[in-house]
């Protein structure tokens, strides 16, 4: 396999994923390959970026699945507040699909029933 | 228009749980399609009897089988607006379970101050069939 | 607003079966396919409740699966009709609702 095209690759560590750029070992995570993640997505990280993946995160955590969008913006919208719990506020963080792009920046599967 | 052709292809999808977890993929594949179901907005609920009343038992660990335990998701499902989780007593009580057994599985009434209310219940075989006689779609697993 | 049931297993492997007969209500048909197909056969241990069943609902054997496991009409519970694949497919337009029981 190559490992451009399989792996993210931080000094010498090399963390592999799956063909659409989704991490395969969760526990692998960290920050620094969350901007690298981050990077390849064109998404400049923010506070207001890293709430989002750090939500994701803990939801994961909890739930052992990745919410689809309409679940993410309730949620949001539960602990943060209608502002942030809103879809064009998610859009406009992670314009190609706050769920898909927000979860491969956590190192998450993708939203079960993404397609 | 599109939305008024939505409204009406609104059906009630039944998912029937008979398996236990992890000893087939069954349960987890029943429970990805009922995620995925959820997006299209239909009516969704969920039904466990005979040994598909094991996936709703609390305390699993699965560290020891290297398979993940994805009985924590159960708890999601009052996010994708699955509500109705049907258990079926006959079901509990042949497998020496009781409602005690069962994980908490609540749903929050947005409504009601997020209000967390209970998604399982607890019905008699010939409840569950009348239930199941009048869903639209049945899916078995 | 009658359900169709089909069982695709035997009794003697899985509860499938008797799991189907249990959530009958009067006026659904039970369609036995497949390795299912075991359970329909008279004399066995499981005919007794086929037989019972069969007194307010109706019994279809999928012939071709009967005849693939070397049954005949002669080796079915009283009662049970055989259908060929057109006639499944009948039985599932005719049927409010089909449930598949696996």
């Amino acid at each position: 396999m190559d490992a451009a095209t399989s792996a993210y690759v931080i000094d010498s560590h090399v963390y592999e994923h799956d063909e659409e750029g989704y991490l395969k070992n969760l526990s692998e995570w960290n920050k620094e390959l969350a901007e690298l993640i981050a990077k390849d997505e064109k998404i400049e990280m923010t506070p207001e970026h890293w709430e989002v993946v750090n939500f994701l995160r803990d939801y994961y955590d909890e739930y052992q699945v990745a919410p689809a969008i309409r679940v993410l913006v309730k949620a949001m919208k539960k602990t943060f507040g209608p502002e942030k719990g809103d879809q064009k506020y998610l859009y406009e963080l992670f314009p190609y699909g706050p769920a898909k792009q927000a979860c491969k920046i956590a190192g998450l599967p993708k939203p079960t029933g993404c397609v | 228009m599109a939305d008024d052709a939505q409204q009406q292809v609104k059906k009630s999808f039944m998912y029937v749980n008979r398996k236990a977890p992890y000893g087939t993929i069954y349960a987890l594949e029943a429970l990805e399609v009922v995620l995925i179901s959820a997006a299209f907005e239909q009516d969704v609920s969920l039904a466990f009897l005979d040994d598909g009343v094991f996936q709703l038992v609390k305390g699993q660990n699965t560290a020891g089988i290297g398979m993940k335990n994805f009985s924590p998701t159960f708890k999601a499902l009052g996010d994708y607006e699955i509500r109705q989780l049907y258990v079926e007593r006959e079901s509990l009580e042949e497998r020496g379970l009781t409602s005690e057994d069962l994980m908490e599985i609540t749903w929050e009434d947005e409504e009601d101050d997020y209000a967390k209310k209970p998604s399982i219940r607890i019905v008699s075989r010939m409840e569950l069939t009348e239930v199941m006689a009048q869903q639209d779609v049945l899916l078995n697993f | 607003m009658s359900t169709l049931h089909t069982v695709n297993k035997s009794p003697f492997e899985r509860s499938a079966f008797s799991s189907a007969l249990n959530h009958l209500k009067p006026g659904d048909a039970v369609l036995m396919i497949e390795d299912g197909v075991v359970g329909a056969r008279k004399g066995s241990a499981f005919a007794g409740l086929l037989e019972s069943a069969a007194k307010s609902c109706a019994i279809y054997v999928l012939e071709p699966d009967l005849a693939a496991r070397g049954m005949g009409e002669t080796d079915v519970i009283q009662g049970a009709n055989l259908v060929d694949y057109g006639g499944f497919v009948d039985l599932v337009t005719t049927h409010q609702r089909t449930q598949a029981w696996l």
